[in-house]
């Protein structure tokens, strides 16, 4: 096994965002705020990437920056786990700015200070709970996420974004503060330690099943951010945020945090051992199972695109909460894997909405018919979007669905087999609709039937560059599959 | 000179009043220097005070070199010394920020009401650095009655909240001389530390049981413990705003350090948790009073009042956690009440720099504060999330302590108490900042754009904003080299 390696690194990654926020927040010009971003951006690519080579080395990274309990300090590990996600989500916060940039202009929003600040503050706390070493340290960086993320939701200011925002804070905080703060009470005072360790630290408590079992609830719906039902309605409701927001909140951020702090829970706090043990990963599948074919079915009867894709993803969260909850390795790295593949498939699909919105207006899945001939480019993008989602080859949404239904079957959980195949063929359902109106439905009569100027829109170069990676993602899955065999590794000691 | 460091630190506020009322009659522009000059030394022996209690352990002085029983001494050890530097630094920092409000509200009565202020800090400092309980007493009534002065000189109402103040408080204060005298009679010592290895042997008897009550009633009255909190939202709320910015961070949490006192080390821990029996009531009894609190706080609308009623749910925090009677418990408590001081004053100097730009606080005249103030609103951000227990300010670590304290003694209603009062908190401060943020309906007409308040106001409350984050960072360190080893050594 690696060493622990003392380094500044993660605190850089952490921070680059954040010390750019004053720079953003004091600036009048747009030009100088867009430019800071994308520094910031750039730099905190490069940092992460420069953790890498570490990473795969098997060495950890490490850095405190204040002890504040017998046995817990604030401080930051980098491993392969978080090094993923960071990845991911450092990478997407590129093309999101290139992104914002688009829309925000095209649209003449009004704020846009404030939106590139909370932005950037937003992307730190990502960043943080990436990196976290214990459960304390990723407490807080979930805790400022939930805030940073409240004026870009209810950016527009109006009747609907407060009673979005006040759904969203609820729904987040009140999870966090009500459930998940106890819970981790419970675990500090049974082991003295919240370290994010390999088999768990829960394995010697001598709590009993039930105790478990409710710790193990207390945690993953106090998460709320993974949008697991019956906690999910804050997500489509904060769909009235700007679509780059959206992507955020989706894809780069918000959610992808929620099963990332589940993930790290069952495996450095819980222990799959300790689970095993006391067969607790069924009734997790089971919730998890419940949402995802619950949010697909939802999916299916709505006519919003921006809300048929919201409860797309309440859907997909619960694959990766599948993967995991099946405890075992290949479940572990599958739903790892899907964080990354479905991050790229859903934020592609959010840049085609929002691209369709600033160049023609329509938000509705009943108004795209024959769109695809305006905008062929960004219509061919979502559809291999589409396919990243449900599941087909050659994208990488296959890649994660295919480990999923292996460790299904290796585990010996068919139900899950059968709700990975249910849920492909729902998708299919509410995603290929789409996608045939663009192409196939003819243009209703009296609108402009012009073709849209793809090259010189950002968003729909993003959706492009996105799309790509889809495909990319499939065709190279070196780095992916070995990080989250790194990732099972380390803590499964397989 | 560093010898006489506990004397100093009521002394020269004692010596500054003085001359500050002398300054007002001379030349009233003198007021506020003097009393700067004054709380900056007072505020940097409090700290040297505490560094030296740290090195050193205890540190005891007799005031006019009479030995221990008979004369009067000021004891400092590590509780106290957190808590002196603490309310010193709270009061220089609020004298800073409040000078524009006192100039535009007294200005012809400036050198009393400065002098009256310092007074209040005279008697605060003192009920704090006292070793003898009937001294205490004396700087008791010094503290209340200045501040039953300063609120009433308030308009409006703030004559007859007062009254009502002068009235609850005296009972408080009668039922702890009352219990004094128990004490006195049975034992014939004042002094504290005498008093407690007295009462070591005499822990079967009635009168005791008695005193320990009548004090810790009439301790609660002034600390304002749900129900004896009656007093306490009107005249915090009706007193012009420089005097509750001064009044409301310190005189509860003094309050509460007298209880803490008392019950730790006067009487002990093995009398007020072991003997007595009391002790899984009055956590119960806490956690109501949080309840409590917190609908009372959701009943109000007017910011300030509203401010005033979380208090209520802080000084229940502090009366459970000293009752949970365990490590965690007890040092969350103490921790809490230093935190208290701060986050405290953090929101009431946020709120009164908004009241100091628009006359009138309420949600419809709220809209666009945030890009209008920002500085003011952010520091209002900062201490809301801390008095809602949000990491890494430092609300969130004592507030982890005491749901710890709870955990470990089985007292879970004190838990979902203080889980449900941080949502409560949480709903509170949002509703505000979603008036400013969103704004009533539609925005009048009338409305004109303020500006950010003046730099006297907001360079203080940025540092008090800042300091309840550094504080959360090195809560660590200041709890387990500070106040863990204050706590006796009966609490397990």
């Amino acid at each position: 096994m690696g060493t622990e390696v003392n380094s500044i690194l993660p605190l850089l990654a952490v921070m680059v965002s954040a010390a750019v926020v004053p720079i953003l927040a004091s600036s009048r010009s747009a030009n100088v705020r867009e430019a800071w971003t994308f520094v910031a951006a750039f730099g905190k690519v490069g940092i992460v990437l420069a953790m890498l080579p570490h990473v795969l080395r098997g060495d950890k990274l490490s850095f405190e920056i204040a002890p504040v309990f017998p046995g817990v300090s604030l401080a930051f590990r980098v491993d392969a786990m978080g090094e993923l996600f960071a990845l991911v989500s450092s990478f997407l916060w590129i093309v999101t700015s290139a992104y914002s940039i688009g829309y925000m202009r095209g649209l003449k929003e009004h704020g846009q200070t404030r939106y590139y600040s909370y932005f950037a503050l937003a992307m730190s706390s990502t960043m943080g709970v990436a990196f976290s070493a214990n459960l304390l340290t990723l407490y807080v960086f979930y805790e400022l996420l939930s805030f940073a993320t409240y004026p870009l939701v209810t950016h527009h200011q109006d009747e609907e974004g407060r009673s979005a925002g006040r759904r969203y804070l609820t729904y987040i905080v009140g999870g966090s503060i009500g459930l998940v703060l106890p819970a981790m009470l419970v675990c500090y005072g049974s082991s003295q330690t919240l370290d994010f360790t390999p088999g768990g630290i829960l394995a010697n408590s001598g709590l009993s099943r039930f105790e478990l079992g409710l710790l193990l609830f207390m945690f993953v719906f106090g998460f709320a951010k993974a949008a697991i039902m019956p906690f999910h309605s804050w997500l489509p409701a904060a769909m009235v945020a700007p679509t780059p927001v959206s992507a955020l909140l989706h894809a780069v951020a918000v959610v992808k945090v929620g099963v990332f702090s589940i993930l790290r829970v069952l495996v450095g706090i819980m222990g799959f051992e300790l689970l095993l043990g006391q067969a607790l990963g069924g009734i997790l599948i089971l919730v998890a199972s419940v949402t995802i074919v619950g949010a697909s079915l939802v999916a299916l009867c709505q006519d919003g695109l921006k809300k048929m894709l919201a409860y797309s993803t309440v859907g997909q969260l619960s694959y990766i909460v599948l993967g995991a909850s099946l405890l075992s390795e290949n479940g572990l790295s599958g739903g790892l894997i899907h964080i990354a593949t479905h991050a790229f498939g859903k934020i592609t699909l959010f840049f085609c909405a929002g691209a369709i919105y600033v160049a023609t207006g329509k938000q509705n899945i009943s108004e795209l018919n024959g769109i695809g001939r305006r905008m062929p480019l960004t219509m061919a993008s979502f559809l291999i979007a589409s396919m990243s989602i449900i599941g087909v080859p050659p994208t990488a949404g296959f890649l994660s669905k295919w480990l999923l239904i292996t460790a299904s079957v290796d585990s010996g959980r068919l139900e899950g087999l059968f709700v990975l195949l249910l849920s492909s063929l729902l998708s299919a359902g509410y995603l290929i609709p789409v996608v045939y109106r663009a192409f196939f439905l003819p243009q209703p009569e009296g609108e402009p039937t012009s073709v849209v100027a793809e090259w010189r829109s950002p968003c729909s170069i993003a959706a492009m560059v996105t799309s790509f990676g889809c495909l990319l993602m499939f065709l190279s899955p070196g780095l992916l599959l070995g990080l989250a065999r790194k990732a099972a590794e380390l803590y499964l000691g397989v | 000179m560093t010898s006489h460091l506990p004397a100093l630190v009521v002394t020269v506020p004692l010596l500054t009043a003085f001359a500050a009322f002398a300054a007002g009659w001379l030349r009233p522009k003198l007021c506020f220097p003097v009393g700067l000059t004054g709380l900056g030394i007072t505020a940097i022996s409090s700290i040297w005070l505490l560094a030296e209690v740290l090195e050193a352990g205890t540190v005891t002085y007799e005031l006019g070199r009479w030995p221990a029983p008979w004369g009067i001494v000021y004891v400092v050890d590590r509780l106290n010394g957190v808590v002196l530097a603490a309310i010193s630094l709270c009061a220089f920092i609020q004298w800073i920020s409040s000078r524009a409000s006192v100039k535009s509200q007294f200005s012809d009565r400036i050198g009393a009401f400065y002098g009256l202020e310092l007074l209040f800090v005279t008697g605060v400092m003192g009920i704090t650095v006292t070793g003898d309980a009937f001294n205490l007493y004396v700087l008791l009534e010094i503290a209340s009655i200045t501040a039953y002065a300063l609120i009433a000189m308030g308009g409006g109402r703030a004559p007859l909240s007062s009254l009502n103040y002068v009235f609850m408080g005296t009972i408080g204060a009668c039922f702890y001389l009352l219990g004094v005298g128990y004490l006195y009679i049975m034992t014939g010592s004042l002094n504290m530390a005498d008093l407690a290895s007295i009462l070591q042997g005499m822990r079967s008897s009635q009168a005791i049981l008695v005193a320990f009550v009548i004090i810790i009633v009439g301790v609660w009255l002034k600390m304002g413990f749900f129900p004896l909190h009656g007093w306490l939202p009107n005249a915090y709320t009706h007193a012009p705003w420089p005097a509750t910015t001064l009044i409301a961070p310190l005189m509860t949490k003094v309050m509460a350090y007298v209880m803490m006192r008392l019950v730790l080390f006067l009487f002990g821990p093995e009398y007020s948790f072991g003997v007595l029996g009391l002790k899984d009531v009055v956590v119960w009894w806490a956690s109501l009073a949080v309840v409590a609190g917190s609908v009372i706080a959701l009943s109000q609308k007017d910011l300030k009042r509203m401010i005033t009623c979380i208090i209520l749910i802080e000084i229940a925090y502090m009366v459970g956690g000293t009752f949970l009677g365990n490590r965690s418990g007890t040092t969350g408590a103490i921790f809490h009440l230093v935190n208290d001081v701060f986050m405290t004053l953090c929101v009431f100097l946020a709120v009164s720099s908004l009241a100091f730009r628009q006359r009138e606080l309420d949600m419809d005249t709220m809209e666009g504060l945030f890009s209008e103030m920002p500085f003011t609103m952010g520091a209002l951000v900062t201490g809301a999330l801390s008095i809602v227990g949000v990491p890494p300010t430092c609300g969130f670590f004592s507030k982890w302590l005491l749901l710890k304290g709870a955990l470990e003694a089985g007292h879970y209603e004190f838990m979902v108490a203080l889980i449900l009062s941080s949502l409560v908190c949480l709903v509170l401060f949002f509703r505000v900042f979603e008036a400013a943020y969103f704004g009533h309906g539609e925005r009048s007409h009338g409305h004109h754009r303020m500006r950010e308040a003046p730099l006297g106001m907001v360079v203080p409350l940025l540092v008090v904003a800042i300091g309840i984050v550094a504080l959360g960072l090195m809560s660590g360190e200041v709890i387990s080299s500070i106040i863990e080893p204050a706590l006796p050594r009966g609490v397990l």
